[in-house]
């Protein structure tokens, strides 16, 4: 019975062949055809259940849930959270995306060590990763909602600045900026196109499949990974967990994503 | 302790239509993990579906299945409210089954 | 009664107003906005150690582009070219063009110099990530202009191996603020790793010339 690595495999196969046919090599149609047969069976529906009993779950030396976590919509209110992330918080007076308030909410209410909770945050073969498992559920419950990021206050609106410079900030032996890859429409790296971040259509697209479970990685990986992976491709160093920078680029994605619909867990390869 | 399938069932036309989504490592044996040592393998190696105690599907895997595996099938004999009972052995000798009753077609 | 408590409103939202307003400074201005940028980088990529967040810290071209976001004007976009040309080291045995089989595999290789590349290990162009080359190879990016045929169009005579070989080294001295990394420059390729990409793009018996 063929697997998904069989069904990837014959699918690109047909692609190869279709492409060598008739269409320009890297047909973008094709490949997006192929992308979309894979989003209906998607194994991140794994990663929400197990991050709705975590959710749930008595954990922590305070054996307590993250019932009353506050994702910016009140005491444990999880659906339509995703969508107004990241944004500020008057508990620790800080722009804060997901995975920063997931921190805040496992270290003030279940009473867990801060470097315990980051440590190991992308999931491996050896290694399953809580963080992914909550970011997919909570990300999952924002499903068909639009992109609603308001920059209300000014440290919503300085973080949205900031994480524009960084965008911009071009640095590393690559002298590559996030805009070197992300700044243009129409362009792709090998065969993978390219989202125009900095408008909305492009960051929509991009900002609304994440998280998403990643054929090659057998894993499910977050915004926040995204970010980090681009960051070590651009030849920068190794960016913190949570960090105000990956908060303030996020912040500047998701506003630029306003209007865009929610659909994630999606499926990537 | 093995985790739980998602399985779905429903009617398309006169067969069942079942959707599972099996939580597994499918290890093929052949990997390195980071230390350089060989990653045993630990894989599914059959796949028992039976509807009203007859079986509507057996299947022997092996290592070309990839990570959490994704089966579809149909079969004809089964109707709204029957359960479709899903069980797979892997080569450990651990074992999972779930099940799930079958739904009525879409209104 | 009624009077007497409008009034205490209206002190009382005054007051507010003006602590409101105390409160809020205004938006900082684009200079304070970068340093507070770096700042922030500077601490948020500080686990490797202080050699890995010397990457964060920008050279003249780097900081000329980032702030103009690669649309500097003519005039100074002549001269970084000016300045970044002078930085070309060429082999001193004049050869500029090595093996182009060599040539294929630094284009197609994506590693090196990444923190999770083990230090020492061999580092590509990954030219293909932006660039058609081989006739052959259709997995080609397209951030950069293709190159297929590019030494059938234009020969190998001096001039042109020069050209090639500088671009390589140093894109910015022909294209100030260009996508394109300083291979060279920044010590991603070795002089002998240029070459033979130089030789991929102009041997004549190269498959992008095929």
């Amino acid at each position: 019975m063929p697997g998904k690595l069989m069904r990837l495999v014959l699918l690109a196969a047909c692609a190869l062949a279709a492409t060598a046919v008739a269409q320009a090599p890297g047909n973008d149609d094709e490949i997006a055809r192929n992308r979309q047969a894979l989003q209906e069976d998607n194994p991140a529906e794994l990663w929400e259940a197990r991050g709705e009993a975590l959710w749930s779950a008595k954990r922590g030396p305070k054996q307590a849930s993250l019932a009353q976590c506050d994702l910016g919509l009140g005491p444990g209110v999880v659906k339509g959270a995703y969508v107004q992330l990241p944004r500020y918080f008057s508990d620790t007076g800080k722009v804060q995306d997901l995975e920063s308030r997931l921190v805040t909410c496992m270290v003030t209410l279940q009473g867990m060590a801060r470097e315990e909770v980051v440590k190991n945050p992308f999931g491996s073969p050896e290694h399953q990763s809580d963080m992914e498992a909550l970011a997919t559920y909570i990300a999952g419950r924002s499903r068909g909602m639009r992109m609603n990021v308001v920059l209300a206050r000014p440290e919503e609106q300085e973080a949205y600045r900031l994480g524009e410079k960084i965008f911009y900030y071009r640095a590393g032996p690559y002298d590559f900026g996030c805009v070197t890859c992300h700044g243009a429409d129409n362009k792709r790296i090998r065969l993978q196109a390219l989202p125009d971040l900095t408008q909305a259509k492009g960051a929509q697209s991009a900002y609304t499949g994440w998280p998403a479970y990643r054929i090659g990685a057998g894993e499910v990986r977050t915004m926040q990974q995204r970010l980090a992976d681009c960051f070590r491709q651009q030849r920068f160093p190794d960016v913190a967990y949570a960090s105000d920078t990956v908060t303030a680029l996020t912040l500047f994605l998701a506003k630029n994503a306003n209007g865009g619909t929610m659909n994630a867990p999606g499926v990537k390869l | 302790m093995a985790e739980p399938m998602k399985i779905r069932a429903t009617m398309q036309g006169d067969k069942v239509e079942v959707k599972v989504l099996m939580n597994h490592e499918m290890e093929t044996g052949q990997r390195k993990d980071a230390k350089g040592a060989t990653v045993p393998a630990h894989f599914i190696q059959s796949v028992v579906a039976t509807c009203n105690d007859k079986t509507v599907l057996s299947a022997q895997w092996g290592t070309a299945v990839s990570k959490n595996p994704f089966l579809s099938f149909r079969f004809k004999g089964g109707k709204p409210g029957d359960k479709v009972i899903i069980t797979w052995t892997d080569n450990k000798g651990d074992k999972r089954t779930d099940e799930a009753v079958i739904a009525a077609p879409a209104a | 009664m009624n009077i007497a408590r409008k009034s205490v409103i209206a002190v009382s939202a005054l007051a507010a107003a003006v602590l409101v307003a105390c409160a809020v400074s205004p938006p900082a201005s684009e200079a304070e906005l970068e340093q507070k940028a770096i700042v922030m980088m500077k601490q948020d990529f500080a686990k490797l150690g202080p050699q890995w967040v010397a990457r964060l810290d920008q050279d003249e071209v780097q900081a000329l582009c980032t702030r103009s976001r690669d649309a500097v004007t003519p005039e100074v976009g002549k001269e970084i070219q000016t300045r970044q040309l002078a930085t070309i080291v060429y082999p001193a045995s004049g050869k500029l063009m090595g093996d182009w089989k060599k040539g294929e595999a630094i284009a197609q290789l994506g590693r090196g110099l990444q923190f999770s590349d083990p230090p020492g290990s061999p580092a590509g162009g990954n030219c293909y990530a932006c660039h058609q080359l081989s006739s052959s190879e259709i997995a080609y990016g397209t951030i950069g202009p293709s190159l297929l045929h590019y030494g059938k169009l234009r020969g190998n005579s001096d001039y042109i191996q020069r050209y090639t070989y500088g671009k390589i080294y140093n894109a910015e001295a022909y294209a100030a603020c260009s996508s394109m990394p300083r291979f060279g420059h920044n010590k991603i390729l070795t002089q002998e790793q240029i070459a033979d990409v130089t030789a991929l793009l102009l041997d004549p018996a190269s498959p992008v010339n095929k």
